[in-house]
């Protein structure tokens, strides 16, 4: 039963094969025995969650539900949830208790999904391996020396051990798509604007979105159903009709045109990563659709726009973290300006330090026009070069990581090598377009250990129903997604 | 030498909406701290702006009343500095693209024979939001944060450096003052922090166009202090070029108690405040359309009115502008004209007896106990002969002191004036048979005696006969 999707799940719920009481457990005892270890889970309140599953079951027997009610969903922990711990991965939030829902939870709420937990993450989402989390690594359930990736490392790896049916995950650089890669799993960033942002703690506000993470792209649709929408506390959320993402699931492919970026198979690829990923191309062709030269020519220059403007908000996202009232405050202080330092010192890890202080730097007098001007119209040219390659083609594939999943410990003092890891995510957030990773094989380590590779498809604007539907049609004819790694039982 | 000084004004004026400009939570003042503190207020984890569309009417509004360009595009930036009272660590302000671009106000300064109207320029204005206040002392050895204010939407009014005295910077900040509250965008409440300044000031030699460097006074809540803070400063700086000193670009606070200014922190010390636009929020944009609603809305403004009142009712330049001094002032001027009475009379009575009266009981004009429609029935019946300006004086007193209404008063005190010409000269007829020796000095050429003879007439009738009518009849029956 672990192994099933959110739509199989669903269906047992409806037909009352199984209650969402006996679910929730069954993943609960789950994550008690395996996560110990993995520690894909930041928080868990078993009360709180139980009485969810409960209210669920009423609203299935009183014929009230509708496709997602019953079912766990971990939370990524960076989304405030009403009662729920929320600590954003940092030792800042150790002892933060959310006062309100986010509009992510208040969705799921009101279809009757039941919050799993709260998921492990880099601390503030800032990482590509989980390693800067205050609550400790998270273990690849492919091969537990691993990482998952990062920052929704805790959702990643809580999916892939079959912790949960599916969770939540945040994007700004690709913190969803790449942990999906290194964990074998479909993740979505979808276009900027159509997941509020209201009650997500932020990072960098012109780049962050939530989106699901799951087994398969039917699933996901099935979840974007529930996360999209607009919402007016939100003023980037943007004000569309609502959307059936599972409409076009089914279609047929052929004629779609997919362009691959020579920027994306060039220097600094894996050899085993550019393998699988062209084995899935060739299963693409099969599908019948054509395949497309193209080129993004500043793909190298996101790295570094993303680095300055990513920081520049960050550093003042942050500064409310002041220990004046909620979160850390140092247990001894002088006066007022001691008070900020040795608060933030203590409560922020060495990563979160390294952002704020660069970001600080962009934005100083004098260095603005240099730093922080110059990115944002760098930033331009590079959503020009989508616009460009979508005149072209219809989605845009290539490998999600430029590897698979390295060891813990492996980048953590090297941070610009672990900055590369996002070298074929970030221009997406930086054009606010909808990115996705999906399974597609596997790359053998020098131990033997099996370590998944993710396929990254780009879609225009709002193509998110298209997207699924390539990703979709993939699974059907390849069986990557519901490969579980060994050990979880 | 001869020295000028040059000042420029900064002016954050409290915008009256309900909710604050990024949230909904009230905007209240004098709550109990942190009740009117929404997650928004406390900037929690996760929480975003929402702008008040009311605030940028209120912009709109004020760039409307001073010929400003009003912007299709602005930015929201954010002003980055970590002070216990700004929860965020950054304040939601404008930095490059303000919503309100160049416009002007025209100013009087002075009175009298000395009294001269002035442009001032207006640089900008700008929508920001307030901070909370810290306060100090009610917890031994601790600070309490109350952020009931924080989020408060402000427009921060910026001037060029236009005026070259106290007096026209007072002058300019009062027009201002009457002006937000004209076009009902700020109560104008000093005390409670709505309407505060801050002020540059420097000198330079008279003549040179170069401008000297400049201290800015920080958060002038009165005219009185603003008046004295300017005097100080600009003493203070010419002495200290003249003593050979140099002037540091400084923050400096006036100390009403001392009357002097004090440099809070100077420039090498200043923030770097980071601005950069907040992601947060999408820039504002106004259309034509937008302008064309508020345009709508838009009361008559000052200039307009003055103007009006010289054409219609052929009021004085002089009069024209003290009955637009203020809009309540306007206001009862209009409503008391409205009911037909005479306009000229109507200006005297409200310019004279009505703000004597206000100044003396410290009252506005909005609490006059005499109403615009119960005044003009007194100017109408001095209009139409009923009683005499002395009498209509006596009558005002009663009615300020809630007697009734002008025709109960008149009837009750008796104060009809006589108008019967058979009536008046009898009177007359007494007072020359009584006055003879009057009677032969006016005939020898003394022309006071007429006036005499005029007062002991009105005395005999008790003040109630028509003056005019007895001076008719005496000059009819002395042969004058």
């Amino acid at each position: 039963m672990i192994n099933k999707s959110l739509k199989q799940l669903g269906a047992m719920l409806q037909a009352k094969e199984i209650s969402s009481v006996e679910l929730t457990q069954e993943y609960l005892n789950r994550i008690d025995r395996l996560n110990p270890e993995i520690n894909a889970f930041i928080t868990l309140d078993k009360d709180k969650t139980l009485a969810q599953a409960k209210n669920a079951d009423a609203m299935l027997a009183a014929g009230k539900a509708s496709a997602m009610t019953g079912l766990p969903i971990a939370q990524k922990d960076i989304f405030v949830a009403k009662g729920w711990r929320t600590t954003c991965g940092s030792k800042m939030l150790e002892t933060f208790i959310g006062p309100y829902d986010a509009d992510i939870i208040e969705r799921f709420d009101s279809v009757g999904a039941v919050n799993l937990g709260k998921t492990n993450m880099d601390e503030f989402a800032m990482g590509s391996s989980n390693e800067t989390s205050y609550f400790g690594k998270v273990q690849n359930p492919w091969d537990r020396s691993r990482v998952p990736g990062g920052s929704s490392g805790g959702s990643a790896a809580a999916v892939a051990a079959r912790l949960c049916a599916a969770a939540t995950g945040t994007d700004t650089g690709g913190s969803i798509r790449q942990p999906a890669s290194l964990c074998g799993l479909s993740g979505l960033k979808p276009t900027y604007g159509l997941a509020s942002r209201f009650g997500m703690i932020a990072f960098a506000s012109s780049l962050d979105q939530s989106g699901p993470m799951a087994k398969s792209c039917e699933d996901m649709a099935l979840m974007m159903n529930v996360i999209t929408g607009f919402d007016k506390r939100d003023s980037t959320s943007l004000n569309r009709e609502k959307e059936d993402y599972t409409r076009d699931l089914n279609k047929p492919l052929a004629g779609l045109k997919v362009g691959l970026p020579k920027e994306y198979f060039a220097e600094g690829l894996g050899a085993d990563v550019a393998t699988v990923v062209q084995e899935a191309i060739a299963e693409y062709k099969k599908l019948g659709a054509e395949i497309v030269d193209i080129s993004l020519p500043n793909t190298m220059l996101s790295i570094p726009v993303y680095y300055v403007l990513a920081p520049a908000e960050a550093s003042s996202n942050l500064s409310r973290f002041d220990g004046v009232r909620y979160g850390h405050r140092a247990k001894e202080y002088g006066d007022l300006m001691d008070m900020y330092c040795k608060s933030r010192a203590e409560g922020f890890g060495a990563e979160v330090k390294r952002r704020i202080l660069i970001g600080t730097y962009v934005l100083s007098a004098g260095y603005y026009d240099a730093y922080y001007l110059k990115a944002q119209q760098i930033r331009r040219l590079i959503a020009q070069d989508f616009e460009n390659a979508f005149k072209k083609c219809d989605i845009i594939m290539g490998p999600t990581a430029p590897s698979t999943a390295f060891k813990a410990g492996e980048k953590a003092d090297d941070p610009v090598s672990m900055y590369l890891q996002d070298i074929y995510t970030i221009a997406v957030n930086l054009a606010g377009l909808p990115g996705m990773s999906i399974p597609a094989g596997f790359a053998q380590s020098a131990d033997g250990k099996k370590l998944p590779v993710g396929l990254q498809i780009i879609g225009n604007y709002f193509d998110e129903a298209r997207m699924l539907n390539a990703g979709h049609a993939y699974q059907q004819v390849t069986d990557w997604h519901i490969q579980m790694p060994e050990g979880i039982e | 030498m001869e020295w000028e000084v040059v000042i420029g004004l900064e002016t954050h004026t409290q915008l009256q909406t309900k909710t604050k400009i990024f949230s909904g939570a009230s905007t209240e003042f004098g709550s109990e701290p942190n009740t009117q503190a929404c997650v928004v207020s406390l900037a929690l984890p996760g929480v975003l702006p929402v702008l008040n569309r009311e605030a940028v009417k209120c912009a709109i509004k004020f760039g409307l009343a001073v010929n400003a360009e009003i912007a299709a595009r602005s930015v929201f930036a954010r002003k980055n500095y970590f002070y216990p009272d700004l929860p965020k660590g950054y304040q939601i302000s404008q930095y490059e693209l303000p919503v309100v671009g160049k416009g002007s106000m025209k100013i009087q300064v002075g009175t009298g024979d000395k009294a001269y109207e002035k442009v001032i320029n207006i640089t900008r204005a700008h929508l920001e939001e307030d901070a909370g206040k810290s306060v100090h002392g009610a917890q031994e050895g601790m600070s309490g944060i109350d952020l009931n204010r924080a989020g408060t939407p402000l427009l921060e009014i910026v001037t060029e450096p236009d005026m070259r005295s106290a007096a026209e910077a007072v002058a300019y900040a009062k027009k201002l003052h009457d002006l937000v509250q004209w076009i009902g965008i700020c109560d104008g409440n000093m005390q409670e922090g709505s309407f505060r300044c801050d002020v540059n000031v420097s000198v330079r030699p008279k003549g040179s166009d170069k401008l000297g460097t400049r201290r800015e006074i920080k958060n002038l809540n009165s005219f009185k202090f603003m008046q004295q803070a300017i005097e100080y400063e600009t003493q203070w700086q010419i002495e200290t070029l003249e003593d050979g000193g140099t002037i540091q670009q400084a923050t400096v606070l006036f100390n009403p108690d001392s009357g002097e200014t004090r440099a809070m922190r100077s420039k090498e010390e200043a923030n770097d405040y980071r601005y950069f636009p907040d992601p947060d929020l999408l820039p504002l944009a106004i259309s034509e359309n937008d302008i064309n609603t508020v345009k709508t809305e838009m009361p008559e403004l000052p200039e307009a009115m003055k103007a009006r009142f010289e054409a219609q009712y052929g009021l004085a330049h002089y009069d024209a502008n003290a009955l637009t001094s203020s809009r309540a002032t306007a206001d009862y001027f209009v409503a008391t004209v409205d009911t037909d009475c005479d306009a000229k009379l109507a200006a005297n009575w409200v310019m004279g007896s009505v703000s004597a009266k206000l100044n003396a009981d410290d009252k506005e004009i909005s609490e006059s106990p005499i109403s615009p429609s119960a005044l003009a029935s007194l100017i109408k019946r001095i209009q139409d002969g009923t009683i005499s300006n002395n009498a209509a004086k006596q009558v005002f007193e009663a009615m300020w002191a809630g007697e009734g209404d002008a025709d109960s008063i008149i009837e009750s005190k008796g104060l009809k004036q006589v108008s019967d010409t058979g009536a008046i000269e009898a009177i007359v007829d007494e007072v020359l048979a009584a006055n003879a020796a009057m009677v032969e000095e006016f005939k020898a050429g003394k022309e006071k005696a007429f006036n005499a003879l005029v007062g002991q007439a009105m005395k005999a009738s008790k003040g109630k006969a028509n003056p005019a009518q007895v001076n008719e009849i005496l000059k009819k029956k002395l042969g004058a």
